[in-house]
This record gives C-alpha cells, structure tokens and sequence, in this order.
C-alpha cells in the first residue's frame, strides 16, 4: 500500500518536474495552473475541513501580489516613481536583484497576510454561516476598491511588475515561474497532508460539525480557527506573489482583487473535486483549468455565460463533488469497512 | 477634510437631501431582499443584476422614444415573470439547502447576467433621459434633480401598496403564513412551491422599478449590479428581518453615508466604502452579541 502511494506521488513529481520541457508550450498555463491548485488547497481548510465558507481569501492572495512587486520594486527604487513612469521604461533591475526582490518580496508576500488573517480572524471568524461569506466577499471586494484608490502601488492605472531580466534565452521566464510555481505546490501540498495526518484536522472537522459541541468539550475553537486562516493565508500570499511575476501586470480589481472571478473559481474548483478531502481540490482545479481554458479558446467572449451556468450545475447538482461521487461508489477504496449485506439493504431501501 | 462639513453646511445639506432620496430606492431593493430572505431563507446574490436589467428595460423604452417613466410599470411586470423563470429554473432547487449553496448558486446567476447584459446592451455606462429638469432649494443654493424627487415619491408608492396587498390579499397572507412556517402552512392547504414563485417574482418586480428608476436618476452598467445586492444585504441586517420601518430608515441612513463618503473620501473610494462599512456591521454585531455569549446565524 505504501509502495503504490509512493509510486504515484513520485510519477506525479517526475511528470511536474518533466513537464515544462516536455510541454513547452504550456508553461504559463502549468503554472497558472499551479496556482490554482494552490488556491484551492487553501481554500479547502476553511471551505471543506472547518466548515467556514470564505469568499475573501482572494484578500491574502492580492495583498501578496501587491507586496511582493512592491518590496521587489521599493528595495531598489524608488516607488512612487516607478507606478508613474509606468516603471521598466526608466529603472531596470540588474539579474541579481531581479532575483534578490523577487525572493525578499516572496517572504514578505507570505508573512504579512498571514499577519493581517492573524490581526482580522478574531473578529471575522467569530460569525458563522452565511454571514461569514457576505463578510469575507465584502473585505475582497472591498480591499479591491479601495487598492485601486492607492496613489503609490499604481491607482486605477495599475502597477507593472519588474520584466524578468534578460538571461538565459527565451524560454528562461516561463521555466522560473513554473518551477516556483510548482516548488510552492509541493510545498503547500505536503503541509496540508501533513496538518491533516494531525490532531489539528479532527479539531477542524469538529468545528465544522458542531462548534458549540466543540466548545464544550474544552477545545479553544477560535484559536484553531485563527490558525487555520493563518495557513491559508501564508499560502495564498505566496500564490499572490508569484502569480503577480508571471502576469506582470497588476490591476486592482482585474488581477489582484479578483472577487469575481478567481474569489470564486478557488470555491468553485474546491467543490468541484469535492471539498474536505486532500485529493478533491487537486483533481477540481485540474478539471477546472483543462475546462476553462478550452472554453476560453474554442468561445471566446461566451466563456462568463459558460461559467456562470457552470457554477450553479456544479452547485445543484453536484454538491459533493467528484471525490464524494467516488466514495460514494466505491467506498472500500476510502478505507470505510462496509458490510456486504447492510449496504444491500441500503440500496434496497433507496 | 471633515473641517469641510462643518464650514459648508450647504454641501451638507446637499449631501443629506441626495442621500435620502437615493436611500429610499435602496429600501425598496432591500424590502425585496428581506421578503424573499424571510420567506424562503434564500440570500440572492443575483438582486442587484436584476436591478441592473430593470434598468435596462426602462432605457431601451427610452431608446425607442417612449418616456423612461413608463418603465415603472412595464419592468416589473417583464420583471416578474423573469423572476418566476429563474425559481422554476434554479431556486426551487436550492430552497430547503444550505445557505451556502443558494449563495454560489445566485452567484452564478449573477455572472452569467452580467455577461449577458454585456453581450445584449454594450458594456457602455447609459442613463435614461426623463427631461425632468431640477428644483431649486433655499436661494438655489441646493439642486435636487425632479427625478431624483419622481423615484422616491415611486418607491414609496410601490412600497406601501405591497404593504397592504401583503396585507389583504389571499397571497399576502399565504406568504406570511409561508414565512412563519412552510411545513404548518404546507398542512393548511397553501402552495408553498406557488408561494415561493410568487414572491420571487415578486421580488425581481420590485427590483424592476428600483431598476427603472435607477436608469432614470443615476446611470446603469452590466457590472454595477454587485454593490446593489451588499447594499440591500446591509441593509436587511442592520434592519433585521420583518421590520419594515427599519428597513426604511437603514436605507435612507446608508444613503447618507454614501453621499458623505462620496464628498469627503472622493468618489473613487465611494463603493469600497459601502464594502467596508458591511465588514465593520458585521463585526461590531458580532462582538455586541459575543458579550451575551451568541452569534449571529
């Protein structure tokens, strides 16, 4: 059993590590792809495993986005400047410090959201249900509008990230980002799986199923709750930043603040693979990337049309998504013991 | 800035009128909200698209040389059987769910509303024009637009008349009786799924007029139909729910604030503001009810 998880966690690896060379042509999409995952992963601790459905994780995502080209721009320049003069065009970033902002602005992009999921969770986690959704898709939607009123990160006009520096060929930027994108993804990935090998999932899901049942019985739900937003938000800021270099382009509520469209598509591809399990939200945003693209290629200006009557079927009719529809069907691969004939009779019953 | 305020009472008194009179269209759309809320437990994040395309029935009125004032009357009855559509299509599969779910899936309806006004009418922001001309207030010194004047005196129609046919009528009553308990009125003979229908309906009508009446006072715009529903959102919480007059007066308050946001914040941080201020609702709700050791669910 061990030896057949190991075998596909290590083709999956190759296969990543392989796949910018073998498909050069895709890179940016593999990479946005990445970030996808990433997003959707994150989402899936507060949407699926705590029960709490955020909207405004796109809030750690822009903020990263912005702080990292603004700390790879700030350590060298100066910044009002730059958004100004439209940036490259008078100030260009030697290889080094492209490299040297790029990875300080990484940090910075990742620690600070998590500060801020730190500073706001005790106030926004404390509502529940619904109104935790309104909440969190005002504060994007809010942080939207308001960075897009910042004179200094670029206003309305929006804000151009540093041109990655000329070495290595032409193929040098798609291979960087794809491979911080994809050392990101497995990084994500094995501390999620790790945090959910934990006490620390049990606490999460028990908050889901009853918090007050939780509280009674001495567990500190806001603590856990904090932390698990904390998570997300390291992660998030981390996609955020990187997604920020590989667009090149920030705009406050087209690219950063994206409540529209990613704020939902992180949901939407969480439910799609089925949420509160480890493997759904990779699978959803697989799906999902594959669909959206080839949608956005084949009907070009229909593809909102095709979203929007794709969220509510996915949402009507397949709630649990697709890892629920597997163990459903095939629930002994999930390591539930099932007698034979109870489970007979069930069908029966239905 | 806010020295501004202080010095310049006129532009106060500016700010207060247009508030108030913005914020009674903004009641309206939330009286919608909270009927359909309230009735079946659904928060509809498509609300303000079908504002947004109630406007759009009044501006092409206007396009083909009919007075945009019409629209009052001819969008909320397009509007309800629009209304009626999307429940038989998609909310009377969300209804008994989680909340959570009626939200995406609203969500979805939004975009893909959005989108399709922005195939059908151009992504161009258009208002239509009831050549109403303006009053002048104490010495000219403060302007309010007749429309502006003309939407509100129509809002309140519009509101008290659905107050009584809730009232009085066979339905209204069957909708009450369905709000304060679907299963007993299920048992005393009332349609529920009708019910339902019908209030959706209802509720994209009154949209309708809000729509139509935003088309003529302000401006409309495939992607403006967001801010509409936080509005009404906001404006249901702060309210509550059932509680009519409430809503009126939250409504004309959060119209004043926009106003007051608008003048000393500049307009460019005018929606951010009213996102902002239902975050800050929210949490000072929470930590007010915290104290009692409850939540807000």
């Amino acid at each position: 059993m061990i030896n057949k998880n190991l075998i596909i966690y290590l083709s999956i690896l190759i296969f990543g590590l392989a796949a910018p060379f073998v498909f050069p042509a895709f890179k940016v999409q593999l990479s946005i792809l990445c970030v996808l995952i990433i997003l959707s992963i994150t989402w899936n601790i507060q949407g699926g495993e705590m029960g709490y459905n955020s909207f405004g994780n796109i809030l750690f995502y822009g903020l990263g986005m912005y702080l990292c080209a603004s700390v790879q721009v700030g350590m060298f320049f100066p910044l009002a400047e730059w958004t100004e003069s439209g940036g490259e065009k008078t100030f260009v970033h030697t290889p080094a410090q492209f490299f040297q902002g790029f990875g300080v602005g990484l940090a910075v992009a990742a620690i600070v959201p998590t500060i801020v999921a730190g500073l706001i969770g005790y106030s926004i986690l404390g509502l529940r249900g619904h109104y935790f959704a309104i909440c969190t898709l005002g504060l994007g939607v809010a942080a939207g509008e308001i960075s897009g009123g910042i004179e200094i990160i670029g206003a309305g006009q929006g804000f151009t990230t540093p041109p990655f520096p000329n070495i290595g060929g032409l193929e040098a930027r798609g291979e960087f980002f794809y491979f911080c994108s994809f050392i990101t993804l497995v990084l994500t990935f094995l501390a999620v799986k790790s945090i959910y090998s934990t006490r620390f999932k049990l606490v999460l899901n028990a908050i889901r199923d009853n918090e007050d049942k939780a509280e009674a019985m001495g567990i500190q739900t806001m603590k856990y709750k904090i932390i698990g937003w904390m998570i997300s938000a390291f992660f998030c800021g981390l996609a955020g930043g990187i997604m920020g270099g590989l667009v090149g382009y920030i705009d406050s509520t087209d690219v950063a603040f994206d409540g529209r469209e990613m704020g939902v598509f992180m949901v939407l591809m969480a439910i799609l693979g089925g949420k509160g399990t480890l493997w759904g939200p990779v699978i959803g945003a697989t799906l999902f990337h594959i669909f959206k693209e080839g949608f956005w290629t084949f009907f070009l200006g229909w593809q909102y049309v095709a979203l929007g009557v794709l969220i509510v079927v996915i949402v009507i009719y397949f709630p649990e998504g697709i890892m629920g529809w597997l163990r459903e069907k095939y629930p002994e691969r999930f390591g539930e013991v099932i007698d034979e004939a109870d489970r007979k009779a069930q069908v029966e019953l239905k | 800035m806010d020295l501004l305020i202080f010095q310049a009472p006129i532009l106060m008194v500016q700010a207060s009128m247009d508030g108030i009179l913005l914020g009674i269209l903004f009641a309206l759309i939330a009286y919608g909200m909270a009927l359909q809320w309230g009735v079946m437990n659904i928060i509809n994040i498509a609300q303000g698209d079908l504002v947004i395309l109630g406007g759009y029935i009044a501006y092409f009125m206007y396009l083909y040389g009919i007075h945009p004032a019409w629209g009052v009357i001819v969008s909320p009855i397009i509007m309800y059987f629009v209304g009626i559509g999307i429940y038989k299509l998609v909310i009377n599969k969300v209804v008994d769910r989680d909340l959570f779910i009626s939200i995406l899936a609203t969500f979805g309806i939004s975009i893909l509303f959005m989108q399709l006004m922005n195939f059908a009418f151009g992504a161009d922001v258009v208002l239509a024009n009831s050549g109403y001309g303006t009053t002048m207030l104490f010495d000219n010194s403060v302007v309010l637009p007749n429309s502006k004047i003309f939407a509100a005196v129509i809002s309140i129609i519009f509101a008290i008349g659905l107050v009584v046919y809730m009232k009085k009528s066979k339905l209204g009553r069957a909708i009450r009786a369905t709000a304060q308990n679907a299963r007993a009125a299920k048992i005393l003979g009332v349609d529920t799924e009708k019910v339902y229908a019908a209030t959706f309906g209802i509720n994209a009508a009154l949209c309708g007029v809000a729509g139509a009446l935003i088309s003529i006072t302000f401006t409309i715009h495939p992607y403006m139909g967001l801010p509409y529903t936080i509005r009404s959102f906001m404006i249901v919480i702060v309210a509550g729910l059932g509680n009519l007059p409430g809503v009126a007066i939250s409504g004309m308050g959060l119209g004043v604030f926009e106003e007051f946001a608008d003048y000393i914040l500049g307009t460019e941080f005018r929606i951010g503001s009213v996102f902002l201020l239902l975050v800050l609702i929210l949490v000072y709700r929470r930590f007010k009810l915290s104290k009692k050791r409850e939540y807000l669910k």
